[in-house]
């Protein structure tokens, strides 16, 4: 059974690796889809989403969720705390008063709505994970990188050829 | 937005690894001013300490605050550093929903501010408690007297409501210096390394990340938004929803957004030439944002003038005779000169923002900002006070200067918020690299775009408002540029 590997290409001309991962994505390199690839940039460049091609992102559902649990738990949280007050005389006044709850149920869909956000961000986006061997310190300066996540090792040196064609500054690999 | 080269924000060909290589070396190595700064934050801070100390021994008395002076300048200044706390959320949240550009490289600092000034306005309710050790009460919990806070009073809803902001804006600013923090991470050596390495969180900058943080940061900002106008909507009820004269003001709710944004814009104004000059930050803090912070501040400026208008209006020609006796007293009263000072400082020193040549001048703006927050702090105090001595029965009247306790303890929370921030921005990057970045990026794209169009000759500056061609009156702007001469291919 042939090695697998993992590729790094890096890239000082934004283009240049736009034009790489749309070649990839075109089939330029048999057995590697657009899906193996990985684009590491020192900035949000709108380009990469359009060379990669849509891809799914999921925490507003998480913050849709988070917002409805605020809004419920607030309601219930006051009206049962306001419950305890039907010991005490209300003056006729409703023991449960929702235009002043609505108040603080907003305060609260937004206090959940955030937390799960921020909570949910990290799981959703990899953090807390070790930087392999092949990152680069120029990725958090000017240079752009495709990781290809898993390459046979009979296709090695075509992808590699495939870089230095495309115009790579420098390509790295690693055994996994 | 940017549109033209003399319209730009920044210079588009700093290199991304002198942006790198500034904005860390302005960790490192400020001015003298800065440290200078530092010692006089911290010397405020401790006469803060000294006379917390002494009314906390001694009692409120110290502090000149009975009835019917129960709150004054310690709610005022409450107030004031909850408004200066929206002006991160205008800047960061509001501006990078509507892609203005020219945010980015001065945002970060407003966001530090934001979270600054809410945990300094966190003390003052504390503070004029008196009976610190109780403060637990106001806690929404389930306590063996069976008793609750009172949900339909706003002094519960402040609890709840400000710690929202607080903890929302707090993780606003955390969750947007990630990618920077990786940045300092890869370029910086010992503890330091090791220090940013944990708060990069293991950030690589991967298109899942990228992905991921663009959608959660675009999602606090929406939040934030409705969140910091009904924080200060909040505060306002504070005083709208009682019937005392001045402050039952249907007006009170915008009113007090629009000062809060107000005064937030004008201490944007201060930090943003004290930074350019403590970090040598002249290449990043540029005329051109200035200029625009300046226009946007004398714009919010028209709109609160507009509501201070309303409200006097609507006093001097509703029908209740208590408010248009305190409004006159305000005017003509003891508190004249303080009346007069907001006046002066809100509502005639703006007008200097409306010259270009004053805007584009530091020295000058600096002073101007000055004057704008002490305009902003005289205004919240012209609501709290003059209520308080003026109120409906005439034998409670009573004129209060506050005493040295309370003008030590508001004077120290300058200082300790100055300290916060002046911290902050040493330990933590004050311009966003890769917005910055971005932002480079983006001109360069503008640019390049505009130059192709003009090699085309289609490039039509303004073309909206340019005057059209003879002939072409009737014509709308795209059919003009489409049928200029040699452009019949277009």
């Amino acid at each position: 059974m042939a090695s697998k590997h993992k590729m790094l290409a890096l890239y000082d001309d934004f283009e240049e690796c736009f034009k790489a991962i749309k070649a990839i994505r075109g089939g330029a390199v048999k057995g590697v889809t657009v899906d193996d690839l990985t684009v590491l940039s020192p900035v949000d460049h709108h380009g990469i989403d359009e060379a990669l091609g849509p891809r799914p992102v999921n925490v507003q559902r998480f913050t849709l969720l988070g917002a409805l649990f605020g809004v419920t738990f607030g309601f219930f949280f006051l009206a049962s705390a306001q419950a305890s007050f039907l010991v005490q005389p209300q003056g006729g006044k409703p023991v449960v008063p929702l235009p002043t709850n609505f108040v603080l149920m907003y305060e609260m869909l937004i206090f959940f709505a955030v937390w799960t956000t921020v909570l949910v961000f990290p799981v959703l986006s990899g953090l807390f994970k070790k930087r392999d061997s092949l990152y680069s310190e120029k990725l958090t300066v000017d240079h752009m990188g495709v990781i290809v996540e898993e390459v046979d090792g009979h296709n090695l040196d075509a992808m590699k050829d495939f870089f230095k064609n495309n115009k790579a500054v420098e390509i790295r690999e690693e055994k996994i | 937005m940017s549109n033209s080269p003399h319209d730009k924000v920044l210079d588009e060909n700093l290199k991304w690894t002198q942006i790198n290589e500034d904005v860390i070396r302005s960790m490192q190595n400020p001015r003298k001013a800065y440290w200078i700064s530092v010692a006089v934050c911290v010397s405020m801070f401790f006469c803060a300490i000294l006379a917390e100390i002494y009314q906390y021994r001694m009692g409120m008395g110290t502090a000149g605050l009975n009835n019917p002076h129960m709150w004054d300048m310690y709610l005022a200044t409450f107030v004031f550093w909850i408004g200066m706390s929206h002006a991160g959320t205008l800047l960061s949240a509001i501006l990078h929903i509507i892609h203005a550009q020219w945010r980015k490289p001065i945002y970060r600092f407003a966001e530090a501010m934001t979270t600054f000034s809410l945990l300094t306005a966190g003390f003052f309710p504390m503070i004029h408690l008196g009976r610190i050790w109780n403060l637990y009460w106001v806690l929404p919990y389930v306590s063996d007297r069976g008793v609750w806070p009172n949900f339909r009073s706003p002094l519960s809803w402040d609890a709840f409501a400000i710690s929202t902001y607080l903890s929302a804006s707090a993780l606003f600013l955390v969750i947007g210096m990630i990618p920077d923090m990786a940045v300092l991470r890869d370029h910086t050596k010992g503890w330091r390394a090791k220090v940013y390495g944990v708060l990069a969180l293991g950030w690589r900058g991967d298109d899942r990340q990228w992905r991921n943080f663009r959608k959660t940061y675009m999602l606090m900002a929406c939040f934030l938004i409705p969140l910091a106008v009904s924080v200060h909507s909040i505060v306002s009820s504070d005083f709208s929803m009682s019937i005392n004269p001045g402050w039952h003001v249907t007006t009170f709710p915008p009113y007090f957004v629009a000062g809060a944004l107000y005064s937030g814009c004008a201490a944007i104004m201060t930090l943003f030439v004290c930074l350019r000059y403590f970090f040598r930050m002249e290449d990043y803090m540029t005329l051109n944002i200035m200029e625009k912070t300046t226009k946007l501040t004398f714009a919010i400026a028209g709109v609160w003038n507009y509501l201070l208008f309303v409200e006097f209006a609507s006093v001097w020609y509703g029908h209740s005779v208590y408010d248009k006796e305190l409004l006159i007293a305000k005017a003509t009263g003891d508190y004249a000169p303080v009346f007069w000072t907001m006046i002066f400082c809100s509502t005639v020193v703006p007008f200097t923002m409306a010259f270009q040549k004053l805007r584009r001048h530091m020295p000058t703006m600096f002073i101007v900002s000055l004057f704008l927050q002490l305009g902003m702090y005289t205004e919240r105090w012209m609501i709290v006070a003059p209520t308080l001595a003026m109120s409906h029965n005439p034998h409670q009247w009573d004129i209060l200067w506050a005493p040295v306790v309370q003008w030590a303890i508001v004077f120290g929370s300058f200082g300790w918020f100055g300290l916060l921030f002046l911290v902050f921005v040493k330990v933590f990057p004050s311009v966003s690299m890769y917005e910055v970045k971005e932002l480079t990026l983006h001109q360069k794209e503008e640019f390049e775009e505009e130059r192709r169009m003009r090699e085309a000759g289609m490039f039509m500056p303004e073309s909206a408002t340019a005057p059209p061609l003879p002939g072409d009156e009737h014509k709308r702007p795209e059919d003009r540029v489409a049928g200029r001469p040699g452009m019949e291919g277009a």
